[in-house]
Protein backbone atom coordinates (compact mmCIF):
# COMPACT_ATOMS: atom_id res chain seq x y z
CA UNK A 1 0.00 0.00 0.00
CA UNK A 2 2.78 2.39 -0.81
CA UNK A 3 0.74 3.50 -4.38
CA UNK A 4 -1.19 6.34 -3.54
CA UNK A 5 -4.94 5.32 -4.58
CA UNK A 6 -6.08 6.43 -8.26
CA UNK A 7 -9.42 7.40 -7.16
CA UNK A 8 -10.32 8.70 -3.96
CA UNK A 9 -13.96 9.54 -2.91
CA UNK A 10 -14.47 11.05 0.68
CA UNK A 11 -18.04 11.72 1.53
CA UNK A 12 -19.51 12.17 -1.32
CA UNK A 13 -23.04 13.34 -1.71
CA UNK A 14 -25.49 13.61 -4.80
CA UNK A 15 -29.33 15.72 -4.48
CA UNK A 16 -31.41 15.55 -6.85
CA UNK A 17 -34.43 17.58 -5.62
CA UNK A 18 -34.78 16.25 -2.19
CA UNK A 19 -33.82 12.59 -2.97
CA UNK A 20 -30.42 11.59 -1.85
CA UNK A 21 -29.00 9.42 -5.50
CA UNK A 22 -25.36 9.45 -3.53
CA UNK A 23 -25.43 9.90 -0.35
CA UNK A 24 -22.10 9.99 2.29
CA UNK A 25 -19.94 7.52 -0.39
CA UNK A 26 -16.68 6.88 0.46
CA UNK A 27 -14.08 4.20 -1.28
CA UNK A 28 -10.43 4.40 -2.97
CA UNK A 29 -9.84 2.29 -6.25
CA UNK A 30 -5.88 1.24 -6.27
CA UNK A 31 -3.77 1.81 -9.10
CA UNK A 32 -4.13 -0.72 -11.85
CA UNK A 33 -6.97 -2.56 -10.27
CA UNK A 34 -10.28 -3.87 -11.64
CA UNK A 35 -12.65 -2.73 -9.40
CA UNK A 36 -16.37 -3.27 -9.82
CA UNK A 37 -19.26 -1.13 -8.62
CA UNK A 38 -22.63 -3.21 -7.74
CA UNK A 39 -25.92 -2.04 -6.55
CA UNK A 40 -29.42 -2.26 -7.40
CA UNK A 41 -31.41 -0.09 -10.22
CA UNK A 42 -31.29 3.29 -8.85
CA UNK A 43 -28.41 3.03 -6.17
CA UNK A 44 -26.30 5.49 -7.35
CA UNK A 45 -23.61 3.47 -9.58
CA UNK A 46 -24.11 5.89 -13.03
CA UNK A 47 -24.47 9.20 -10.45
CA UNK A 48 -21.09 8.18 -8.47
CA UNK A 49 -19.47 7.17 -12.30
CA UNK A 50 -21.33 10.67 -13.81
CA UNK A 51 -19.38 13.15 -11.40
CA UNK A 52 -16.18 10.96 -11.07
CA UNK A 53 -16.19 11.60 -14.86
CA UNK A 54 -16.49 15.38 -14.30
CA UNK A 55 -19.76 15.39 -16.34
CA UNK A 56 -21.91 16.24 -12.88
CA UNK A 57 -21.29 18.15 -10.05
CA UNK A 58 -21.28 16.92 -6.42
CA UNK A 59 -23.77 18.14 -3.94
CA UNK A 60 -20.92 18.01 -1.19
CA UNK A 61 -17.71 15.81 -0.58
CA UNK A 62 -14.30 15.33 -2.04
CA UNK A 63 -12.81 13.79 -5.43
CA UNK A 64 -9.98 12.74 -6.54
CA UNK A 65 -8.39 11.03 -9.55
CA UNK A 66 -5.06 10.76 -10.09
CA UNK A 67 -4.39 13.13 -7.70
CA UNK A 68 -6.19 15.76 -9.47
CA UNK A 69 -9.71 17.43 -8.75
CA UNK A 70 -12.68 16.53 -10.79
CA UNK A 71 -14.44 19.55 -10.50
CA UNK A 72 -11.73 21.81 -10.62
CA UNK A 73 -9.37 20.47 -13.28
CA UNK A 74 -11.78 19.07 -15.40
CA UNK A 75 -9.75 19.24 -18.70
CA UNK A 76 -7.17 17.44 -17.12
CA UNK A 77 -9.20 14.78 -15.66
CA UNK A 78 -10.64 14.29 -18.44
CA UNK A 79 -7.55 13.76 -20.55
CA UNK A 80 -6.96 10.83 -17.87
CA UNK A 81 -9.96 9.00 -18.24
CA UNK A 82 -11.60 7.00 -21.14
CA UNK A 83 -15.74 6.64 -20.50
CA UNK A 84 -17.88 4.37 -21.83
CA UNK A 85 -20.95 5.40 -20.89
CA UNK A 86 -24.48 3.18 -20.05
CA UNK A 87 -25.67 4.47 -23.53
CA UNK A 88 -24.34 3.91 -26.70
CA UNK A 89 -22.18 7.12 -27.63
CA UNK A 90 -21.04 6.28 -31.23
CA UNK A 91 -22.39 8.77 -34.38
CA UNK A 92 -24.09 6.31 -36.34
CA UNK A 93 -24.07 8.35 -39.54
CA UNK A 94 -19.84 7.70 -39.18
CA UNK A 95 -17.71 4.73 -40.05
CA UNK A 96 -16.05 3.06 -37.09
CA UNK A 97 -13.01 4.32 -38.55
CA UNK A 98 -14.21 8.04 -38.59
CA UNK A 99 -15.46 7.28 -34.60
CA UNK A 100 -12.25 6.77 -33.62
CA UNK A 101 -10.18 9.34 -35.21
CA UNK A 102 -12.69 11.97 -34.15
CA UNK A 103 -12.15 10.83 -30.73
CA UNK A 104 -8.32 10.49 -31.01
CA UNK A 105 -8.76 14.58 -32.27
CA UNK A 106 -10.64 15.32 -29.37
CA UNK A 107 -8.21 13.96 -27.06
CA UNK A 108 -4.87 15.22 -28.40
CA UNK A 109 -3.73 11.76 -29.83
CA UNK A 110 -0.65 12.72 -32.59
CA UNK A 111 -2.11 11.78 -35.84
CA UNK A 112 1.03 9.33 -36.33
CA UNK A 113 0.14 7.64 -33.12
CA UNK A 114 -3.28 7.81 -33.73
CA UNK A 115 -3.30 5.80 -36.33
CA UNK A 116 -1.12 3.39 -35.34
CA UNK A 117 -2.96 2.60 -32.17
CA UNK A 118 -6.41 2.51 -33.79
CA UNK A 119 -5.27 0.03 -36.09
CA UNK A 120 -4.05 -2.20 -33.07
CA UNK A 121 -7.29 -1.82 -31.43
CA UNK A 122 -9.44 -2.33 -34.23
CA UNK A 123 -7.94 -5.24 -34.76
CA UNK A 124 -8.39 -6.92 -31.30
CA UNK A 125 -11.53 -5.95 -31.01
CA UNK A 126 -12.27 -7.90 -34.31
CA UNK A 127 -13.35 -4.37 -36.30
CA UNK A 128 -10.63 -3.77 -38.72
CA UNK A 129 -12.69 -5.75 -41.40
CA UNK A 130 -15.55 -3.60 -41.36
CA UNK A 131 -13.39 0.11 -40.42
CA UNK A 132 -14.95 1.68 -43.32
CA UNK A 133 -18.71 0.54 -42.50
CA UNK A 134 -20.90 3.44 -40.78
CA UNK A 135 -21.35 2.48 -37.65
CA UNK A 136 -25.69 1.97 -38.07
CA UNK A 137 -25.19 -1.14 -39.77
CA UNK A 138 -23.47 -2.37 -36.91
CA UNK A 139 -24.54 -4.98 -34.34
CA UNK A 140 -25.33 -4.05 -30.36
CA UNK A 141 -21.88 -6.20 -29.77
CA UNK A 142 -20.40 -4.52 -32.42
CA UNK A 143 -20.85 -1.09 -31.06
CA UNK A 144 -19.85 -1.94 -28.06
CA UNK A 145 -16.33 -3.68 -28.96
CA UNK A 146 -16.25 -0.01 -31.02
CA UNK A 147 -16.83 2.18 -27.85
CA UNK A 148 -14.34 0.62 -25.67
CA UNK A 149 -11.74 0.47 -28.26
CA UNK A 150 -12.59 4.04 -28.65
CA UNK A 151 -11.88 4.31 -24.73
CA UNK A 152 -8.70 2.93 -24.41
CA UNK A 153 -7.38 5.01 -27.69
CA UNK A 154 -6.12 7.73 -25.72
CA UNK A 155 -4.44 5.37 -23.44
CA UNK A 156 -6.30 6.33 -19.91
CA UNK A 157 -5.24 5.77 -16.61
CA UNK A 158 -8.72 4.65 -15.54
CA UNK A 159 -11.52 3.45 -17.71
CA UNK A 160 -14.89 3.86 -16.54
CA UNK A 161 -16.89 1.42 -17.91
CA UNK A 162 -20.87 1.31 -16.97
CA UNK A 163 -22.95 -1.64 -17.70
CA UNK A 164 -20.64 -2.62 -20.54
CA UNK A 165 -22.21 -5.65 -21.71
CA UNK A 166 -25.81 -4.79 -20.94
CA UNK A 167 -27.85 -7.01 -23.85
CA UNK A 168 -24.80 -8.67 -25.10
CA UNK A 169 -24.99 -12.12 -25.74
CA UNK A 170 -22.59 -14.63 -23.38
CA UNK A 171 -19.91 -15.02 -26.10
CA UNK A 172 -20.06 -11.37 -26.81
CA UNK A 173 -19.51 -10.32 -23.03
CA UNK A 174 -16.77 -12.98 -22.69
CA UNK A 175 -14.97 -12.08 -25.94
CA UNK A 176 -15.08 -8.15 -24.19
CA UNK A 177 -14.01 -8.85 -20.98
CA UNK A 178 -10.96 -10.91 -22.11
CA UNK A 179 -10.26 -7.77 -24.69
CA UNK A 180 -9.94 -5.24 -21.54
CA UNK A 181 -8.78 -7.60 -19.14
CA UNK A 182 -5.41 -8.00 -21.32
CA UNK A 183 -5.33 -4.11 -21.76
CA UNK A 184 -5.72 -3.89 -18.30
CA UNK A 185 -2.51 -5.80 -17.38
CA UNK A 186 -0.38 -4.75 -20.21
CA UNK A 187 -1.08 -1.38 -20.06
CA UNK A 188 -1.92 -1.17 -16.71
CA UNK A 189 -4.78 1.03 -17.14
CA UNK A 190 -6.97 1.23 -13.99
CA UNK A 191 -10.67 -0.23 -14.88
CA UNK A 192 -13.97 0.97 -12.73
CA UNK A 193 -16.77 -1.26 -13.63
CA UNK A 194 -20.40 -1.13 -13.09
CA UNK A 195 -22.34 -4.09 -14.28
CA UNK A 196 -25.55 -5.77 -13.06
CA UNK A 197 -23.61 -9.57 -14.12
CA UNK A 198 -22.73 -10.83 -10.91
CA UNK A 199 -20.88 -13.61 -12.78
CA UNK A 200 -19.02 -10.84 -14.55
CA UNK A 201 -18.12 -9.16 -11.43
CA UNK A 202 -16.60 -12.42 -9.78
CA UNK A 203 -14.42 -13.23 -12.99
CA UNK A 204 -12.73 -9.92 -13.94
CA UNK A 205 -12.96 -7.68 -10.41
CA UNK A 206 -10.22 -7.59 -8.32
CA UNK A 207 -12.21 -5.31 -5.76
CA UNK A 208 -16.22 -4.53 -5.27
CA UNK A 209 -18.13 -2.13 -3.73
CA UNK A 210 -21.68 -2.82 -3.61
CA UNK A 211 -24.21 0.27 -3.10
CA UNK A 212 -27.69 0.73 -2.27
CA UNK A 213 -30.03 3.28 -1.66
CA UNK A 214 -27.03 5.65 -2.20
CA UNK A 215 -24.71 4.13 0.37
CA UNK A 216 -22.22 1.66 0.39
CA UNK A 217 -22.93 -1.57 2.08
CA UNK A 218 -19.72 -3.32 1.72
CA UNK A 219 -16.60 -3.41 -0.12
CA UNK A 220 -13.67 -6.38 -0.91
CA UNK A 221 -13.00 -8.87 -3.05
CA UNK A 222 -15.41 -11.32 -4.27
CA UNK A 223 -14.01 -14.04 -1.60
CA UNK A 224 -14.35 -11.40 0.80
CA UNK A 225 -17.80 -10.68 0.28
CA UNK A 226 -19.39 -14.26 -0.18
CA UNK A 227 -16.81 -14.89 3.43
CA UNK A 228 -18.70 -12.07 5.36
CA UNK A 229 -22.36 -12.96 4.33
CA UNK A 230 -21.59 -16.78 4.51
CA UNK A 231 -23.10 -16.77 1.01
CA UNK A 232 -21.69 -19.48 -1.86
CA UNK A 233 -22.05 -17.28 -4.41
CA UNK A 234 -21.45 -13.38 -5.31
CA UNK A 235 -25.03 -13.37 -6.35
CA UNK A 236 -26.11 -14.95 -2.78
CA UNK A 237 -23.28 -12.37 -0.94
CA UNK A 238 -25.32 -9.34 -2.89
CA UNK A 239 -28.98 -10.72 -2.01
CA UNK A 240 -27.59 -11.11 1.10
CA UNK A 241 -26.53 -7.21 1.26
CA UNK A 242 -28.92 -5.71 -0.71
CA UNK A 243 -32.05 -7.51 0.47
CA UNK A 244 -34.46 -9.53 -2.55
CA UNK A 245 -37.51 -5.90 -2.96
CA UNK A 246 -37.20 -5.51 -6.65
CA UNK A 247 -36.14 -2.11 -6.86
CA UNK A 248 -38.29 0.14 -9.25
CA UNK A 249 -39.85 2.30 -6.98
CA UNK A 250 -36.77 3.73 -5.45
CA UNK A 251 -35.79 3.76 -9.27
CA UNK A 252 -39.02 5.61 -10.68
CA UNK A 253 -38.89 8.27 -7.51
CA UNK A 254 -35.65 9.25 -8.24
CA UNK A 255 -37.02 9.41 -11.77
CA UNK A 256 -40.15 11.50 -11.02
CA UNK A 257 -37.43 14.14 -9.29
CA UNK A 258 -35.56 13.96 -12.32
CA UNK A 259 -38.36 14.88 -14.61
CA UNK A 260 -39.97 17.60 -12.44
CA UNK A 261 -36.26 19.30 -11.73
CA UNK A 262 -36.13 19.53 -16.03
CA UNK A 263 -39.28 20.41 -16.61
CA UNK A 264 -38.98 23.45 -13.54
CA UNK A 265 -35.62 24.23 -15.10
CA UNK A 266 -37.09 25.29 -18.10
CA UNK B 1 -8.10 24.45 -33.79
CA UNK B 2 -7.58 20.42 -34.69
CA UNK B 3 -11.07 20.23 -32.65
CA UNK B 4 -13.12 22.67 -34.77
CA UNK B 5 -12.18 21.22 -37.95
CA UNK B 6 -12.83 17.89 -37.06
CA UNK B 7 -16.51 18.59 -36.06
CA UNK B 8 -16.56 20.80 -38.68
CA UNK B 9 -15.56 17.99 -40.88
CA UNK B 10 -18.30 16.12 -39.03
CA UNK B 11 -21.21 17.90 -40.14
CA UNK B 12 -20.24 18.38 -43.49
CA UNK B 13 -19.37 15.03 -44.51
CA UNK B 14 -22.81 13.92 -42.45
CA UNK B 15 -24.60 16.18 -44.87
CA UNK B 16 -23.07 14.97 -48.28
CA UNK B 17 -23.78 11.49 -47.46
CA UNK B 18 -27.33 12.40 -46.29
CA UNK B 19 -28.38 12.50 -50.58
CA UNK B 20 -31.98 11.51 -49.73
CA UNK B 21 -32.29 14.13 -47.67
CA UNK B 22 -30.60 16.56 -49.94
CA UNK B 23 -33.13 15.82 -52.80
CA UNK B 24 -36.05 16.11 -50.03
CA UNK B 25 -35.07 19.51 -48.95
CA UNK B 26 -35.31 20.90 -52.58
CA UNK B 27 -38.92 20.03 -52.77
CA UNK B 28 -40.32 23.34 -50.49
CA UNK B 29 -37.63 25.79 -52.29
CA UNK B 30 -38.64 24.32 -55.90
CA UNK B 31 -42.45 24.63 -55.01
CA UNK B 32 -41.94 28.37 -54.04
CA UNK B 33 -39.70 29.22 -57.57
CA UNK B 34 -42.00 27.18 -59.47
CA UNK B 35 -45.50 27.30 -58.45
CA UNK B 36 -45.40 30.67 -56.85
CA UNK B 37 -42.71 32.54 -58.68
CA UNK B 38 -44.94 31.97 -62.03
CA UNK B 39 -48.46 32.06 -60.30
CA UNK B 40 -48.03 35.37 -58.68
CA UNK B 41 -45.65 36.18 -61.38
CA UNK B 42 -48.33 38.33 -63.46
CA UNK B 43 -49.74 40.13 -60.63
CA UNK B 44 -46.45 41.52 -59.48
CA UNK B 45 -45.21 42.79 -62.86
CA UNK B 46 -48.89 43.88 -63.09
CA UNK B 47 -48.31 46.09 -59.86
CA UNK B 48 -45.14 47.63 -61.93
CA UNK B 49 -42.65 45.73 -59.81
CA UNK B 50 -40.94 44.23 -62.36
CA UNK B 51 -40.22 40.09 -62.47
CA UNK B 52 -41.37 38.37 -59.40
CA UNK B 53 -39.27 35.33 -59.99
CA UNK B 54 -35.99 37.92 -59.80
CA UNK B 55 -37.45 39.49 -56.75
CA UNK B 56 -37.96 36.11 -54.91
CA UNK B 57 -35.19 34.18 -55.86
CA UNK B 58 -33.10 35.72 -52.97
CA UNK B 59 -36.22 35.09 -51.05
CA UNK B 60 -36.14 31.54 -51.51
CA UNK B 61 -32.33 31.17 -51.13
CA UNK B 62 -32.12 32.97 -48.11
CA UNK B 63 -35.51 30.42 -46.97
CA UNK B 64 -33.31 27.44 -47.32
CA UNK B 65 -30.26 29.06 -45.67
CA UNK B 66 -32.53 29.49 -42.44
CA UNK B 67 -34.14 26.49 -42.85
CA UNK B 68 -31.04 24.55 -43.07
CA UNK B 69 -29.00 26.12 -40.07
CA UNK B 70 -31.49 25.92 -37.93
CA UNK B 71 -31.85 22.30 -38.39
CA UNK B 72 -28.65 21.28 -37.20
CA UNK B 73 -30.22 22.17 -34.12
CA UNK B 74 -32.51 19.48 -34.28
CA UNK B 75 -29.05 17.59 -34.99
CA UNK B 76 -27.80 18.63 -32.13
CA UNK B 77 -30.94 17.28 -30.19
CA UNK B 78 -30.48 13.98 -32.39
CA UNK B 79 -26.63 13.72 -30.99
CA UNK B 80 -28.09 14.01 -27.29
CA UNK B 81 -30.54 10.97 -27.48
CA UNK B 82 -27.93 9.17 -29.44
CA UNK B 83 -25.35 10.21 -27.58
CA UNK B 84 -22.60 11.74 -29.54
CA UNK B 85 -23.02 14.80 -27.87
CA UNK B 86 -21.57 13.06 -24.64
CA UNK B 87 -18.51 11.89 -26.09
CA UNK B 88 -17.47 15.58 -27.00
CA UNK B 89 -18.89 16.55 -23.74
CA UNK B 90 -16.17 14.39 -21.82
CA UNK B 91 -13.53 15.58 -24.07
CA UNK B 92 -10.68 17.42 -22.74
CA UNK B 93 -11.60 20.36 -25.26
CA UNK B 94 -12.89 23.65 -24.41
CA UNK B 95 -17.07 23.26 -24.58
CA UNK B 96 -16.25 26.45 -26.81
CA UNK B 97 -14.12 24.81 -29.87
CA UNK B 98 -17.30 22.10 -29.85
CA UNK B 99 -19.39 24.83 -30.10
CA UNK B 100 -17.69 26.55 -32.84
CA UNK B 101 -17.03 23.34 -34.24
CA UNK B 102 -20.67 22.18 -34.57
CA UNK B 103 -22.05 25.90 -35.23
CA UNK B 104 -19.39 26.14 -38.28
CA UNK B 105 -20.61 22.90 -39.50
CA UNK B 106 -24.15 23.89 -39.69
CA UNK B 107 -23.46 27.38 -41.30
CA UNK B 108 -21.37 25.32 -43.86
CA UNK B 109 -24.07 22.46 -44.88
CA UNK B 110 -26.70 25.65 -45.06
CA UNK B 111 -24.37 27.48 -47.66
CA UNK B 112 -23.90 24.58 -49.64
CA UNK B 113 -28.00 24.17 -49.78
CA UNK B 114 -27.88 27.12 -50.40
CA UNK B 115 -25.44 27.08 -53.48
CA UNK B 116 -27.69 24.22 -54.59
CA UNK B 117 -31.12 26.57 -54.71
CA UNK B 118 -28.86 29.32 -56.60
CA UNK B 119 -28.22 26.69 -58.94
CA UNK B 120 -32.14 25.70 -59.45
CA UNK B 121 -33.36 29.40 -59.49
CA UNK B 122 -30.31 29.69 -62.30
CA UNK B 123 -32.29 27.44 -64.04
CA UNK B 124 -35.88 28.58 -63.66
CA UNK B 125 -34.48 31.80 -65.33
CA UNK B 126 -33.08 33.99 -62.38
CA UNK B 127 -30.55 36.28 -63.58
CA UNK B 128 -27.98 38.38 -61.01
CA UNK B 129 -26.82 41.59 -62.27
CA UNK B 130 -23.90 40.68 -63.03
CA UNK B 131 -20.98 37.23 -62.12
CA UNK B 132 -18.81 39.82 -59.77
CA UNK B 133 -22.06 39.66 -57.52
CA UNK B 134 -22.24 36.35 -57.17
CA UNK B 135 -19.22 35.52 -54.74
CA UNK B 136 -20.09 39.02 -52.37
CA UNK B 137 -23.98 37.62 -52.70
CA UNK B 138 -22.63 34.49 -51.14
CA UNK B 139 -20.58 36.02 -48.59
CA UNK B 140 -24.09 37.77 -46.81
CA UNK B 141 -25.14 34.30 -47.38
CA UNK B 142 -22.71 32.54 -45.25
CA UNK B 143 -23.33 35.28 -42.45
CA UNK B 144 -27.09 34.71 -42.58
CA UNK B 145 -26.21 30.86 -41.68
CA UNK B 146 -23.81 31.79 -38.91
CA UNK B 147 -26.15 33.64 -37.39
CA UNK B 148 -29.52 31.09 -37.82
CA UNK B 149 -26.69 28.32 -36.78
CA UNK B 150 -25.55 30.13 -33.78
CA UNK B 151 -29.38 30.42 -33.07
CA UNK B 152 -29.82 27.16 -33.55
CA UNK B 153 -27.14 25.99 -31.32
CA UNK B 154 -28.06 28.45 -28.53
CA UNK B 155 -31.56 26.63 -28.57
CA UNK B 156 -30.56 23.14 -28.86
CA UNK B 157 -28.19 23.38 -26.41
CA UNK B 158 -31.28 24.77 -23.86
CA UNK B 159 -33.85 21.88 -25.30
CA UNK B 160 -34.11 18.17 -23.48
CA UNK B 161 -36.31 16.34 -26.47
CA UNK B 162 -37.30 16.10 -29.60
CA UNK B 163 -41.01 17.83 -29.09
CA UNK B 164 -39.60 21.10 -28.36
CA UNK B 165 -38.07 21.49 -31.70
CA UNK B 166 -41.58 21.25 -33.48
CA UNK B 167 -42.88 24.74 -30.93
CA UNK B 168 -39.36 26.06 -32.35
CA UNK B 169 -40.22 25.50 -35.89
CA UNK B 170 -43.94 26.82 -35.78
CA UNK B 171 -43.27 29.66 -33.65
CA UNK B 172 -39.65 31.05 -34.39
CA UNK B 173 -38.47 29.49 -37.95
CA UNK B 174 -41.63 29.54 -39.72
CA UNK B 175 -42.32 33.56 -38.29
CA UNK B 176 -38.85 34.71 -39.10
CA UNK B 177 -38.97 33.10 -43.02
CA UNK B 178 -42.76 34.98 -43.57
CA UNK B 179 -42.03 37.90 -42.03
CA UNK B 180 -38.73 38.13 -43.86
CA UNK B 181 -39.57 39.93 -46.80
CA UNK B 182 -38.39 36.50 -48.76
CA UNK B 183 -42.09 37.21 -51.11
CA UNK B 184 -43.24 40.55 -50.82
CA UNK B 185 -41.57 43.95 -51.01
CA UNK B 186 -40.85 45.45 -47.99
CA UNK B 187 -41.95 48.96 -48.63
CA UNK B 188 -45.73 50.21 -48.05
CA UNK B 189 -46.80 47.58 -45.39
CA UNK B 190 -48.80 48.21 -42.92
CA UNK B 191 -47.34 49.67 -38.97
CA UNK B 192 -47.57 46.30 -37.22
CA UNK B 193 -46.31 44.14 -39.98
CA UNK B 194 -43.37 46.80 -41.09
CA UNK B 195 -42.26 46.96 -37.35
CA UNK B 196 -42.25 42.84 -37.86
CA UNK B 197 -40.32 42.53 -40.85
CA UNK B 198 -37.46 44.96 -39.13
CA UNK B 199 -36.88 42.92 -35.92
CA UNK B 200 -36.09 39.71 -38.12
CA UNK B 201 -32.53 39.00 -39.09
CA UNK B 202 -33.48 37.21 -41.96
CA UNK B 203 -34.97 40.50 -43.37
CA UNK B 204 -31.54 42.28 -43.51
CA UNK B 205 -29.58 39.21 -44.88
CA UNK B 206 -32.45 38.92 -48.13
CA UNK B 207 -32.63 42.73 -48.46
CA UNK B 208 -28.35 42.74 -49.01
CA UNK B 209 -28.11 39.62 -51.27
CA UNK B 210 -31.14 41.38 -52.97
CA UNK B 211 -29.15 44.34 -52.79
CA UNK B 212 -26.43 42.72 -54.21
CA UNK B 213 -27.58 40.13 -56.63
CA UNK B 214 -30.15 42.55 -57.98
CA UNK B 215 -28.81 46.27 -57.04
CA UNK B 216 -31.57 47.21 -55.26
CA UNK B 217 -32.34 47.35 -51.53
CA UNK B 218 -34.67 48.41 -48.82
CA UNK B 219 -31.94 49.17 -45.94
CA UNK B 220 -28.67 49.54 -47.80
CA UNK B 221 -26.42 46.61 -47.94
CA UNK B 222 -24.04 48.47 -45.55
CA UNK B 223 -26.67 48.70 -43.13
CA UNK B 224 -27.55 44.60 -43.82
CA UNK B 225 -24.03 43.48 -43.32
CA UNK B 226 -24.14 45.65 -40.07
CA UNK B 227 -26.77 44.04 -38.99
CA UNK B 228 -25.87 40.46 -39.56
CA UNK B 229 -22.80 41.13 -37.87
CA UNK B 230 -24.21 42.23 -34.68
CA UNK B 231 -26.77 39.79 -34.49
CA UNK B 232 -24.48 37.24 -35.48
CA UNK B 233 -21.74 38.12 -32.28
CA UNK B 234 -25.20 38.20 -29.83
CA UNK B 235 -26.14 34.59 -31.13
CA UNK B 236 -22.48 33.06 -31.49
CA UNK B 237 -22.18 34.39 -27.72
CA UNK B 238 -25.05 33.18 -26.86
CA UNK B 239 -24.44 29.74 -28.47
CA UNK B 240 -21.80 29.48 -26.79
CA UNK B 241 -23.21 30.22 -23.18
CA UNK B 242 -25.34 28.09 -23.13
CA UNK B 243 -23.67 25.51 -24.88
CA UNK B 244 -21.23 25.40 -21.49
CA UNK B 245 -24.05 24.87 -19.69
CA UNK B 246 -25.66 21.27 -21.12
CA UNK B 247 -25.73 19.20 -18.45
CA UNK B 248 -25.84 15.25 -19.32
Amino acid sequence: MIDHPIIRVQHLVRTFGNVKAVDDVTFDVRKGETFAFLGPNGAGKTTTIKMLTTVLRPTSGTLELDGLNPVADSTEVRKRIGVVFQDPSLDNELTAWENIDIHGALYHVPRRVRRERAEALLRLFELWERRDDLVKTFSGGMKRRLEIARGFLHTPKVLFLDEPTLGLDPQSRNQMWTHVKNLNATEGVTVFLTTHYMDEADRVADRIAIIDHGKIVATGSSAELKQQTGADSLEGAFLALTGNTIRDESASAEDRVRQFVKVWRR
Amino acid sequence: MNVVFVLWLREVKKYLRSRVQIVASLGGPLMYLGVLGFGLGPVFRRAGEGSYLQFMAPGVIGMTVLFTAMFSGIAMLWDRQFGFLKETLVAPVPRVQIMIGRTLGGATTAVLQGVLIFAVSLVAGFRPASALAVPLAFLIIALIAIVFAALATAIGSSLKEMQGFQMVMNFLVMPMFFLSGALYPLNGLPGPLAFLTRIDPLTYGIDGVRGVMLGTSHFGVALDIGVLVGVGLVFVTAGAWRFSRIEV
